[in-house]
């Protein structure tokens, strides 16, 4: 009997698949860095569980966070997750870099198979568990305040992809201590990944973990777009939107049309997998060149879902902190829809030496450097802006500053792969590495960090700290330069991606500058951690409650800090591209409405993190041949979904009495408030309020 | 553990570095030991001057204008509404439209005139190479000479050399960086490079796409034998007395990389067919 | 933006308020955006279909597998069963009363599941035939695309079956009206996959 039962029950669980046990087992460097991972994640989560009951904050974050609709919150939780995954991704990849640097002609610390999982996860959950998390979470925080709504469009929604990008995300912790991750890299290449080539749970987690992150995307991009074309405030005519909701539109549509093919990849792959069919396998007729177009067909627009939030921060950082208008609008545009366009034309270059006629290859590097010219014009039109403006040396325009200048060097190597016999040299290189790295590390987390620091007086009411954000920004520069540099001299020596072990000495030198560099980026996470620290306990000197800390243009500046649930106690009506600034001069923006409403919004939902949990569960099941899990977690979020239709009472109201009374203590403090000239923004004489000139 | 000592060399390692990075890229295609390499070279620094004077713009502009419009510089115009100039628009859409048109001619050329699949000119016929990638190591069939290597592609200089590639297990990539470019082998399927090296040699060829563990030993020596020597070789091969037969054949498809190169005396004539054929029935 | 912009033709909101109007005119719009990303998948498994279709690797082809008969009557099935919805819809909007709506709903789902049955068939007799997806490349195709049709209009019914019983529950409420909108807009393009996959799988198939 129980030869039956354990293994329906525990599918194809062993002991072995523990790290610990494994360690135990064979003793080396690799396991016991590998159990040293997975106990840091048990660890972890028991420390901060036993925190979280220790203060008594289950039910708070159950009913304030976890259930809330509120697209601030859900911002804020993607936020948070892009951090915790940001800091295992990167420590990652500070090993591979140690392993490298150890590893010229001798077996370094790290086992090639454990190496392999290194690179498989850092790239994972660098695309799918950072950058994404990241640029959701500040859409979703940033977008309905600048186009003057309550909320998205769909906030139950909203909640259910936050929490099935968390549930990916977990899957891929999981890995961490039960079994082990796939070592196919972030693009798990079959036929590597099929059955016959990787036959464990590793690759069964990657596709469950991707496939979750893709659905939860598809459906962010959905709400995203619908809330940009229907709930625009009264006069927000599209060509008065901010940059950065231009940019959210135009990512927002490259994830409904560019996620579904990775969906359908990784569901092929699945099939291929678990019932053996054979879209992708060597034998019976499978066709792994499918693969590749079906993957990259996702990839490459990605590469844009994932640059053109950053864009858009930085239109809005430049233009704020050179106090002017943005120079060419329109050409910004133009030049984001066309970037939007060109990005399904180009795949193909991420397989140049696939074998295809020289004429395709030809034509899709035509495209592909044609995309250089949008970009090319939004970096002058940002110089531009700074051109006849009051440049202020803010934390986030430092990051801007070196986004345009690192990632002009990126986008130097990028033409010089756009041609297709230079990237048969460079392809699967370091050189290549380098290259993404040189358009992900400037053109996204760069975006991501200067909106971060911009934004955050914004969601908490309190400036982060100015010195620790110029360490944490030295750090990144100087720490991705070094990092870097040195793998564009590798890749252009020959030396090949995701290697475990190098055999020439005159590599080593390269090896070892690009550790320190990897280092750097260590220290330079650590510092914002520091700095998020230091700037929670002088919280009190750097509060900025009215709201303005940065002369700000759009009608985020024009509420509070943080903003009241409800954002906007009465729907705001613009004529021009930079309302809030405009108001500034104008006329007073502090006074009262002539009346306050009830205000109606969309009440907590359990079903999101209902959803999560179960597909996370589902996932698992998969996995590990689990079936009953599987089922059960599918069939209960069908009963979930239909559940939550039957919903009626799904609204609650906010009376104007209320309304009134968080809206004049908000008035008040404004009123109270010392206006200040930009000189002193960065002193604690910033109350929010700015002192309005010409 | 011994951090302290690994730190010290570490930084003692810094000054080399100048030394030690040219002595990197002679391993790259900036040591280019044949036509084709060459071309790529070529390719390299004409695309690069071109996007030095694109990229240098940019990269001066950028700190002179935020620097010299610093808020502490109280000396310069300010005009925070001024968002617009036809001039500066046209500056910067047309001559970047310009310039992408002209590299779009230069690509078009080189992709054509460097594809792999084109045979180089020469007044000697090609030498036929097939290769296959197997975990985790280089099978090299000689289809007129009747043998067979493993990790070792023994070639004339000078003369022109058509490799016919594909795969015995997953897809693989075959790159030798001083000679050419890359090209993927893949199950079930022939590509095709064409390569030359113009004096005699040892190139290191690598395999550059994942395929397992064992990715990072497949690595191999090319040997560029003078013309006259490479007759001799083969010569030799012929006399080594290892005919490849039905056990070298399943080792092949063994997971492992040789300690050393393996010269096959023989190789039956349909060995290339036989493994594509092989990998499509069994799947792996 | 008045009211009258914002109103929903074919949804009859009635005297509801503005709010209504504007999440309903969302939900619907949301609907198509969500259908067109549907429909890149599809679209992606059409492609991939039509890659692998040489591939049958001696194993069963499409001229022999596929019989013009039961997929006829299929497809008259499946476009019945949109014409119904249609009064369905027909009749929601003009306020009939709720046993008709009820009874275009039930003959929908009557049609819908007729469909998937006679679906059904043909795929046992593929199998015994030994058509199966681990057969060949080009089978394995087959059964992601026109299965995953299947599963829609599967889901389809179930979603008929809740709007049922929420017609019963709650009577026509905003919510009620939006998701039968919804529903049809789903049921329709289910339809329109359908022709899709008649035309090009089954009826290119028996040409050849």
């Amino acid at each position: 009997m129980t030869d039956g039962i354990l293994p329906a029950v525990l599918g194809r669980f062993e002991w072995q698949s523990l790290p610990f046990v494994r360690a135990w087992e064979h003793p080396n460097a690799s396991e016991i860095v590998g159990a040293g991972a997975g106990a840091v994640v048990i660890i972890g989560a028991i420390l901060v569980a036993a925190l979280i009951t220790r203060l008594g904050k289950w039910r708070y974050l159950w009913s304030e966070w976890f259930t809330s609709v509120d697209h601030k919150k859900i911002g804020i939780m993607y936020i948070v997750l892009a951090f915790v995954m940001l800091s295992r991704a990167l420590i990652e990849g500070v090993l591979m870099r140690m392993q490298q640097a150890t590893a010229v002609n001798s077996p370094g610390f790290i086992a090639p198979d454990h190496f392999a999982q290194l690179f498989s996860t850092h790239g994972t959950i660098m695309i799918f568990f950072m950058a994404m998390p990241f640029l959701t979470g500040l859409i979703n925080y940033v977008m309905p305040l600048q186009i003057g709504s309550r909320d998205v469009a769909f906030p139950v929604l909203n909640s259910v992809s936050l929490w099935l990008t968390a549930a990916a995300a977990a899957l891929v912790m999981a890995s961490l201590v039960v079994g082990r991750f796939s070592t196919g890299g972030w693009s798990g290449y079959p036929p590597y990944t099929e059955l016959a080539f990787s036959p464990g749970v590793g690759t069964d987690y990657w596709i469950w973990a991707v496939t979750l992150g893709s659905v939860g995307s598809t459906l962010t991009g959905i709400n995203f777009a619908v809330t940009i074309y229907k709930m625009r405030c009264a006069g927000m005519r599209l060509m008065r939107m901010p940059l950065f909701v231009w940019t959210a539109l135009c990512t927002s549509i490259l994830m409904i049309f560019a996620m579904p093919p990775l969906t359908v990849a990784t569901a092929l792959l699945a099939l291929d997998r678990y019932l053996d069919f054979h879209f992708f396998t060597n034998d019976l007729g499978g066709n792994m060149m499918n693969y590749a177009n079906l993957f990259w067909l996702f990839g490459h627009p990605e590469v844009y879902i994932l640059i053109l939030p950053a864009f858009g921060v930085f239109s809005e950082v430049v233009s704020t902190f050179s106090s002017k208008q943005l120079y060419g609008y329109t050409s910004l545009v133009i030049a984001t829809a066309v970037i939007t366009v060109l990005s399904f034309t180009v795949w193909v270059h991420h397989f140049f030496t696939m074998g295809q006629a020289a004429d395709i290859n030809a034509a899709f590097g035509i495209a592909t450097m044609a995309i250089g010219v949008p970009t090319g014009v939004k970096i002058y039109d940002w110089i531009w802006t700074m051109f006849l403006g009051r440049v202020r040396f803010t934390v986030p325009m430092l990051f801007s500053l070196a986004f345009m200048m690192t990632f002009v060097l990126g986008g130097f190597t990028g033409i010089l792969l756009a041609f297709p016999p230079l990237d048969y040299l460079a392809h699967n290189t370091l050189f290549l590495v380098a290259h993404f790295h040189n358009m992900l590390i400037p053109g996204l987390l760069y975006g991501m960090l200067a909106g971060y620091h911009y934004w955050f007086p914004k969601a908490f009411g309190f400036r982060l700290d100015e010195k620790w954000g110029r360490i944490s920004f030295g750090c990144w520069v100087l720490g991705f330069y070094l990092a870097f540099m040195p793998l564009y001299v590798l890749g252009a020596s020959g030396m090949a991606r995701r290697t475990q072990a190098v055999f020439e000495p005159s590599f080593r030198p390269w090896l070892y500058v690009a550790g320190i560099g990897a280092l750097l980026l260590a220290g330079a996470l650590a510092s914002l951690f520091v700095q998020l620290w230091v700037s929670v306990r002088d919280r009190k000197a750097n509060r900025v409650f009215a709201g303005d800390p940065w002369d700000g243009r759009g009608l985020e500046w024009s509420i509070s800090a943080p903003p009241p649930e409800y954002n906007f106690a009465v729907l705001p009506q613009v004529n021009s591209r930079h309302p809030f600034h405009d108001g500034k001069r104008q006329d007073d923006p502090y006074a009262p409405p002539r009346a306050y409403e009830d205000i109606t919004l969309p009440r907590n939902s359990m079903t999101g993190p209902a959803i999560g949990i179960l597909a996370a569960a589902a996932a698992f099941g998969l996995v590990w041949h689990m079936w009953w899990l599987a089922i059960i977690g599918a069939l209960a979020i069908s009963a979930v979904v239909i559940a939550r239709s039957f919903a009626r009472d799904v609204e609650h109201t906010i009376s104007a009495d209320e309304v009134q009374r968080t809206e004049q203590r908000w008035l008040r403090a404004a009123a109270n408030a010392a206006p200040i000239p930009r000189e002193l923004e960065m002193t604690s004489a910033n109350q929010g309020l700015a002192e309005v000139s010409a | 553990m011994m951090l302290a000592p690994r730190l010290l060399r570490l930084l003692a390692a810094l000054p080399l570095l100048a030394l030690g990075g040219c002595a990197a890229l002679e391993h790259g295609v900036m040591n280019h030991a044949g036509p084709i390499a060459a071309s790529h070279w070529h390719l390299y620094v004409i695309v690069g001057v071109v996007l030095v004077a694109v990229a240098g713009p940019v990269l001066l502009l950028t700190p002179l204008i935020a620097w010299h419009y610093r808020l502490s510089n109280k000396r310069h115009a300010f005009r925070p509404k001024w968002d617009f100039s036809w001039t500066l628009e046209g500056l910067i859409w047309i001559p970047p439209i310009g310039i992408v048109i002209g590299l779009s001619v230069l690509l078009w050329d080189y992709t054509h005139m460097l594809d792999p699949y084109r045979p180089i000119a020469s007044g000697q016929a090609p030498l036929e190479v097939q290769a296959v990638g197997l975990d985790w190591k280089w099978l090299f069939i000689y289809p007129d000479e009747h043998i067979a290597t493993i990790n070792r592609l023994t070639i004339p200089a000078g003369r022109p050399v058509h490799l016919r590639l594909t795969s015995g297990t997953v897809m693989q990539s075959l790159l030798i960086p001083r000679l050419a470019g890359q090209i993927y082998a893949m199950t079930g399927m022939v590509s095709q490079l064409n390569l030359a090296a113009s004096h005699p040699g040892v190139f290191l060829g690598e395999n550059t796409q994942f395929n397992g563990k064992g990715f990072q030993d497949q690595k191999f020596n090319v040997v560029a034998l003078p013309p006259a020597d490479y007759p001799k070789w083969v010569g030799q091969a012929r006399a080594s007395g290892h005919p490849f037969d039905a056990d070298d054949f399943a080792g092949l498809f063994h997971k492992s990389s040789p300690s050393q190169p393996v010269v096959f005396s023989s190789a039956p004539p349909h060995l290339f067919r036989q493994i594509i054929v092989r990998s499509q029935e069994t799947g792996s | 933006m008045s009211a009258d912009e914002v109103r929903q033709a074919g949804l009859e909101l009635g005297r509801n308020d503005l709010l209504t109007h504007e999440q309903a005119g969302s939900a619907i719009f949301g609907f198509w955006v969500f259908l067109m990303s549907d429909a890149v998948i599809f679209a992606l498994l059409f492609a991939t279909y039509g890659v692998m279709l040489p591939a049958t690797v001696g194993g069963p082809t499409p001229a022999d597998e596929y019989k013009l008969v039961p997929t006829l009557i299929e497809t008259v099935l499946l476009l019945t069963s949109s014409f119904t919805f249609g009064l369905a819809s027909v009749a929601m909007k003009h306020g009939a009363s709720r046993r008709q709506l009820l009874g275009w709903l039930g003959v929908t789902l009557i049609l819908g599941i007729g469909f998937l049955g006679m679906e059904l068939h043909d795929f046992m007799i593929m199998f015994s035939d030994g058509a199966v997806p681990s057969r060949s490349g080009y089978l394995s195709s087959f059964f992601a695309l026109v299965p995953l049709h299947g599963l829609h209009v599967f889901f389809g019914s179930v979603w008929i079956v809740v709007m049922m019983v929420q017609v019963l529950t709650f009577g026509l409420d905003a919510r009620v009206k939006v998701n039968l909108q919804r529903l049809g807009l789903f049921w329709h393009f289910l339809d329109v996959v359908w022709i899709a996959i008649f035309s090009v799988v089954y009826l290119q198939g028996m040409i050849q």
